[in-house]
């Protein structure tokens, strides 16, 4: 207590904290070893990722084996995983059945979605405007790209498959499903009866019945239901049924962003004269939408998931052309391979959504934190 | 109860020009509950009326009618020559000319505040971006906070996302103000910021109808004072009688509510 000092009133300098409250060691200090039952939980969280990330390092680096012909060779190179299988199906994998020759048209369309995803998943790049207009006429393109005509051979939508094909129904349920959702949102909001009822009735049908029901009659019931000679697509029912589902959860995601935002924001609207979609449009979503982020990448995760249950009525995706890869006798019982593969995928494009939704909750708080 | 006969002899046609707003015998229903009662109110261009009485009279709701924020059940209600009906077009035209404050300003949180000024001018007035712009700088200058013009509501202070609302209404150029409570909301310290604010408006000749407890605000600025209590007019006068010499005992009591502690 020798240094005891005093300072003029108004004139305290600021001193750095006591060593044990700053730095490395509080961090430790207040995150692992707070109390016991925390020093208890570092410990069991130590122990097991020594008994799991060895061994796991192993099957997948270590022993695994990247260059064999069929699974004998692989067993006798290494005790890992066998890459090799992988690396010799891989193609299947992606495309499916679309024919070699023509799949650049795949390269390429998926080359064109990144570049169309762009614009709108970024707001401050150069020449935004042009550029959305391109991610508007996309779909046509790729649909061109895909389906052939107009100078392109003609690929039947019974050819897509692999992870090609999760995308394209992924993609297209995500594109189609944002704005469908929004408007049934508004719909069940709406003071007009009709318009109110029949939101309701859509949104609480849709929500109702699982997923692969709706498939079961995409795939089977709509026959009956269309006029008789008519070919309706089997992909283009299905994307029709997937898009139908999940605009349903959005439509109760945004709803719920809709109920957050005060009476205040739509009395000010109309006060100032805006009419109802221009009201909607500038203010009311998107302080809704920004609530709502994410509840509408939760769903977007799990429509994207949800496209391996087309295997279920006939369609190839990446999960059944896996399977039928399995059946092959050269390369008998690797299914962890590729599972894993399977896995590895869905992980990647579903975390890429969850930290996008992240960034993008990030950049929309920073304004207007109240 | 008696004389809505005579209040609703009053056409429309008849109406006299400096009418801004002509409100006649007019009613309005919460479901069964009767919330104001045969309101007649005559308010002449530039012409300042300051609206006081109990919570819950009504005072909130009339204004409120006045740009169909809420829908009355009988009787007119006619601003600046147009009848408010059900017709989307006229309420909108009435919107247009009538800038309304609220009690908790209610501003676009996730817009600037000159993106807040210029909303309403280049949306519903077709102004070019520029223009709209230079003039909400103008009024945000008015209103002494045209360095915050592009900050976001959430990071002023209520005296200033007050001021913010009022020069956002003052940009759509109304020709009638409504405020609704502007200062009950706000710390002490910032109910003269505003209320000095408005003051300068009442001086540029702005019709204004303000809701409000402060009674030196009605003293100085207004032409009029209309108590209210249980959905009527109970009294109407200019200030000075008003205070002076209240009429009914409802306003006596609450007068002396609010100015005698
Ligand atoms: N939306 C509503 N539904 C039902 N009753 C309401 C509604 N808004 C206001 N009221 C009632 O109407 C009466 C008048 O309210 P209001 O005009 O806000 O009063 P004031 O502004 O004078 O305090 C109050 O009794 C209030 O409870
Ligand atoms: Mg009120």
């Amino acid at each position: 207590m020798s240094e005891v000092q005093s300072y003029a009133p108004g004139t305290h300098p600021d001193m750095e904290a006591p060593v044990g409250q700053r730095g490395i060691m509080l961090w430790l200090r207040t995150n692992l070893f707070s109390s016991w039952a925390n020093t208890l939980m570092t410990l069991v969280g130590i122990y097991l990722l020594y008994k799991i990330i060895p061994p796991l390092l192993h099957w997948v680096v270590l022993d695994s084996v990247l260059n064999a012909n069929n699974r004998e060779e692989c067993q006798a190179l290494g005790t890992g995983a066998c890459w090799a299988f992988i690396k010799d199906r891989y193609k299947i994998l992606i495309y499916g059945f679309y024919p070699i020759e023509e799949r650049w048209r795949v390269n390429l369309s998926f080359v064109l979605l990144i570049f169309a995803l762009i614009p709108i998943l970024f707001d401050h790049v150069a020449m935004r405007k042009p550029w959305l207009i391109f991610s508007g006429i996309f779909p046509f393109i790729a649909a061109w790209l895909l389906l052939g005509g107009f100078g392109l051979a003609h690929v039947g939508t019974d050819e897509f498959g692999g992870m090609m094909l999760n995308t394209v129904v992924g993609v297209t349920g995500i594109a189609f499903s944002l704005p469908l959702g929004i408007l049934l949102a508004l719909g069940r909001k709406s003071h007009l009866p009709i318009v109110k009822s029949i939101s309701v009735c859509f949104i609480e049908f849709i929500r109702g019945v699982p997923l692969i029901t709706l498939l079961f009659v995409a795939s089977t019931m709509l026959n009956y239901f269309l006029p008789p000679g008519t070919t309706f697509d089997l992909l283009l029912r299905v994307l029709i049924m997937v898009t139908l589902f999940s605009s349903a959860y959005i439509a109760e995601v945004v709803r719920g962003g809709l109920q957050a935002i005060p009476k205040g924001q739509y009395e000010a609207a109309d006060s100032m004269g805006l009419k109802y979609w221009q009201s909607m449009r500038l203010i009311v979503l998107p302080q809704a939408l920004k609530i709502s982020i994410p509840g509408i990448v939760n769903t977007f995760i799990g429509l994207f998931k949800d496209t391996t249950l087309v295997l279920i009525i006939g369609l190839l995706d990446v999960l059944g052309v896996g399977r039928s890869a399995l059946a092959d006798a050269q390369w008998n019982g690797l299914a962890y391979e590729v599972y894993v593969s399977i896995a590895l995928f869905f992980f990647v494009c579903c975390f890429s959504m969850s930290r996008y939704s992240i960034y993008l909750e990030g950049k929309l708080d920073k304004g207007y934190k109240r | 109860m008696g004389d809505t006969n005579t209040a609703t002899a009053a056409a429309p046609s008849a109406n006299n020009d400096d009418h801004l707003i002509e409100i006649i015998g007019m009613h309005k229903w919460y479901g069964d509950f009767h919330v104001l009662k045969n309101i007649n109110l005559n308010v002449k261009k530039g012409e300042r009326i300051v609206i006081c009485g109990p919570s819950g009279s009504g005072k909130s709701t009339m204004i409120r009618c006045i740009n169909r924020l809420e829908e009355h059940q009988k009787g007119q209600i006619i601003v600046d020559g147009i009848e408010l009906t059900n017709d989307l077009k006229q309420i909108d035209a009435i919107r247009r000319e009538v800038g309304m404050v609220f009690q908790h300003f209610n501003l676009f949180p996730h817009l600037t505040v000159l993106e807040n000024c210029t909303l309403g001018p280049i949306w519903v007035r077709q102004t070019p971006k520029a223009e709209a712009e230079a003039t909400a700088m103008e009024y945000l200058s008015k209103v002494k906070i045209p360095e915050q013009a592009n900050k976001y509501p959430g990071q002023l202070s209520g005296g200033q996302q007050q001021r913010v609302a009022i020069a956002r209404s003052l940009c759509m150029n109304p020709r009638i103000m409504l405020f609704d409570e502007p200062t009950s909301a706000l710390d002490p310290e910032m109910i003269k910021e505003v209320l000095d604010t408005m003051i300068e408006l009442a001086e540029t000749g702005m019709t204004m109808l303000c809701v409000t407890h402060e009674m030196g605000f009605a003293k100085t600025v207004a032409d009029r004072v209309i108590f209210m209590d249980g959905g009527e007019v109970i009294e109407s006068n200019e200030p000075h009688a008003f205070f002076e010499n209240p009429q009914h005992d409802r306003t006596k009591l609450f007068l002396s509510q609010i100015l005698g502690h």
